[in-house]
C-alpha cells in the first residue's frame, strides 16, 4: 500500500521532523477507529510541507502527534532526532478557528506566548506589533477577537504562532473557514511571511490548489485508515505569484493530484 | 456606547415610576383600604419615619445575604473545579448533590432551628443551601465547555497546571461563574428571609412577618420595597464586578447580532 517515497533516500539528519510507521487508533463505542497506519515520512528543515487528503483521512491527527498534543499508538515521531514524548514548544500552531481566546485582546493574544514562555515582554510587543502592521491588524490590536471577522481572527491567530519566533509551524486547516476569495489573500500573506524566515511548516489542507499555491511538497493522503499515498515535489519559482499560479506547469500538479484522487475514488465525476 | 448604558438604567427607571403612578392612581380612584392596599407615597411615608429602626433591620438581614453568597462562592467554585477534572468525584459526589437540591430546602429550615438555635448561622446555612448550587451547576458548565484547540495552543506555549488553569481555563469559565453568581446572590436573598420568618426577632422577614400579624400592611409593605431594593443593589453589584473582569464578554452581550 504505502508507496516508497523517493525522499526516503534522504538521510534522516537533514529531516527536521520524521515519522517512523506512526500509527494512531482512537477507541471508539463500537470497537476502535484506526486514525493513522503506519506513516514514515520526514519533514525537511525550512520546507513548507503540505498534508492534503479528505476529511477524516488522519491528517490534523498527524499534526497534533507532531505537536506532541497526543501520543501515537504505534512508531515514534523524531523532531531534530528527539523523541516527541510531551507537547512541543518550539512551535507556533493556527488551528481552523476557535484557536484564539475570546478573553483577550488582539495584541493580549499574541502576548500570551510571551507571558507563559516567560519572554521578556518589551522585545515582544515591538515585533507583536510589527507583525500586525504587516497584516493589516494594526488598528485591531485593542480589539477582541469577536469584533474581527473570521479573516481577520485568522490573521492575527497566525501572528501570534509566529511573534516568538520559532522554527516550526503548524497549521491545521487554516484557512478552511474562510470564504474563496479571503482564502486567496491569505494564501498570498501567508507565503510572504513564511519566505522572510523560512521556518519547517506541516500545513494540513483539503485543497488541492491551496496545497500546490503555498508548498514545496504535497504529501497526499488516502483515507481509512490514514496513509501517505504519494508525495509530490512541487517544483514552481517563489513568490507563487499570478504569473506561477496562472502558469501550465500549476494547473499540471493540481491535474495530477485530482487523478490520484480519482484513482482512488476520493473525487468520481 | 456611553448613551447605550445611559438608555439602559434609564428605562427601567422609567418603567417602575410608571408602575408607581399607576397604582397611587388607582389605590386613590377606587378608595381601597389602606390595609388592603397602601398607595406608594404612605409606604415612602412609612419608610420615611421608621428610616433608623427599618435600617437596624435592613443590616441584620444584608449580613446574612453576604454570608451565604459567600459561602456559596467559596464552596461552590472549588466544589465545580472538582466535578470538571475529577470523574471518580463527579460519578460519587455529583449526583448526591443533585439529589440534594431536590429535597425541599425551605422545609429544613425549621430542623436548621432545633440543630442550632435562633442565632446567625442557621439563616446562614439556609441561604447557602439555597444559593449554592447555581454557582456549582454553572461555573462546571464554564470549566468543561472550553474548546480543545484553546487547551492545546496553551500547551504548546509549554502551559501546564497552574498556569494553564489561571491563564487559560479560569478565563474561560468566567462568564458562567458570574451567571452562577448572579442567581446565588438572589436565592441568598429568598434564603435570609425564610430564615427570618421562622427563627429570628431581628431582621427584614421578621419585620414584615410581624407587621402582617398587627395587620400594619404599610410598614410591611415598606419592608418588601427595602428587600427588593437591597437585592437590585447587591445583583448589579455582582454584575458590576463581572463587567470589570470580564468586559470582553459583556460587551458581546450587549451585542444585539449575537
Amino acid at each position: 500500500m504505502t508507496n516508497p517515497a523517493p525522499e526516503a533516500a534522504v538521510p534522516a539528519a537533514a529531516m527536521h521532523i520524521t515519522a517512523s510507521k506512526v500509527g494512531k487508533i482512537y477507541p471508539a463505542h463500537d470497537g476502535e477507529v484506526v486514525a493513522l497506519r503506519e506513516v514514515s515520512f520526514g519533514i525537511r528543515a525550512g520546507e513548507f510541507l503540505s498534508m492534503l487528503g479528505p476529511s477524516g483521512c488522519g491528517k490534523s491527527t498527524f499534526l497534533l502527534l507532531v505537536a506532541g498534543l497526543e501520543a501515537p499508538t504505534s512508531g515514534e515521531i523524531a523532531i531534530d532526532g528527539q523523541r516527541v514524548t510531551e507537547p512541543v514548544t518550539d512551535v507556533g500552531i493556527v488551528f481552523q478557528e476557535h484557536g484564539l481566546y475570546d478573553w483577550r485582546t488582539i495584541l493580549g493574544n499574541i502576548m500570551l506566548q510571551g507571558e507563559i514562555r516567560r519572554l521578556p515582554l518589551g522585545p515582544l510587543e515591538v515585533r507583536a506589533r510589527e507583525l500586525l502592521r504587516r497584516t493589516g491588524l494594526e488598528e485591531f490590536a485593542a480589539k477582541y477577537p469577536h469584533e474581527l471577522s473570521g479573516g481577520m481572527r485568522q490573521r492575527a491567530a497566525i501572528c501570534r504562532a509566529l511573534v516568538h519566533d520559532p522554527s516550526l509551524l503548524l497549521f491545521d486547516e487554516p484557512f478552511g473557514a474562510l470564504d474563496a476569495l479571503t482564502r486567496v489573500q491569505m494564501q498570498i500573506d501567508l507565503e510572504k511571511l513564511w519566505l522572510q524566515r523560512r521556518q519547517t511548516v506541516l500545513f494540513i489542507t483539503h485543497s488541492i490548489a491551496e496545497a500546490v499555491a503555498l508548498s514545496d511538497r504535497v504529501a497526499i493522503m488516502s483515507p481509512r485508515p490514514g496513509q501517505i499515498d504519494e508525495v509530490l515535489t512541487i517544483d514552481l519559482p517563489r513568490p507563487r505569484d499570478k504569473a506561477v499560479v496562472a502558469s501550465k506547469r500549476f494547473a499540471e500538479y493540481c491535474d495530477a493530484i485530482t487523478e490520484r484522487f480519482m484513482a482512488r475514488g476520493i473525487i468520481q465525476y | 456606547m456611553k448613551s447605550q448604558l445611559w438608555k439602559s438604567a434609564l428605562s427601567p427607571v422609567i418603567g417602575i415610576s410608571l408602575l408607581f403612578a399607576v397604582w397611587e392612581i388607582g389605590v386613590r380612584v377606587t378608595n381601597v383600604s389602606v390595609f388592603l392596599l397602601p398607595p406608594p407615597s404612605r409606604i415612602f411615608q412609612e419608610i420615611w419615619t421608621h428610616g433608623p429602626m427599618l435600617m437596624r433591620h435592613a443590616s441584620s438581614t444584608l449580613g446574612i445575604i453576604l454570608a451565604g453568597f459567600a459561602l456559596s462562592a467559596i464552596i461552590g467554585i472549588p466544589l465545580a473545579l472538582a466535578v470538571a477534572f475529577s470523574p471518580l468525584f463527579r460519578r460519587t459526589v455529583y449526583p448526591m448533590l443533585v439529589f440534594s437540591q431536590l429535597v425541599p430546602k425551605i422545609a429544613l429550615a425549621p430542623l436548621f432551628v432545633i440543630w442550632l438555635g435562633f442565632g446567625f448561622l442557621p439563616k446562614v446555612l439556609i441561604a447557602f443551601l439555597l444559593s449554592f448550587f447555581a454557582v456549582v451547576l454553572q461555573s462546571v458548565v464554564g470549566f468543561t465547555s472550553i474548546r480543545p484547540e484553546q487547551v492545546r495552543v496553551a500547551r504548546s506555549m509549554g502551559a501546564k497546571g497552574a498556569t494553564l488553569f489561571f491563564k487559560v481555563r479560569l478565563p474561560q469559565a468566567l462568564p458562567n461563574i458570574f451567571a452562577g453568581l448572579k442567581l446565588a446572590m438572589a436565592s441568598s436573598a429568598i434564603g435570609a428571609i425564610v430564615g427570618e420568618f421562622i427563627a429570628s426577632q431581628r431582621g427584614l422577614g421578621y419585620l414584615v412577618l410581624v407587621a402582617n400579624g398587627e395587620m400594619n400592611t404599610p410598614l410591611s409593605f415598606a419592608g418588601m420595597l427595602l428587600l427588593t431594593l437591597m437585592g437590585i443593589v447587591l445583583y448589579f453589584a455582582v454584575e458590576g464586578v463581572e463587567r470589570l473582569t470580564t468586559g470582553w464578554h459583556v460587551s458581546q452581550r450587549l451585542n444585539p447580532a449575537l
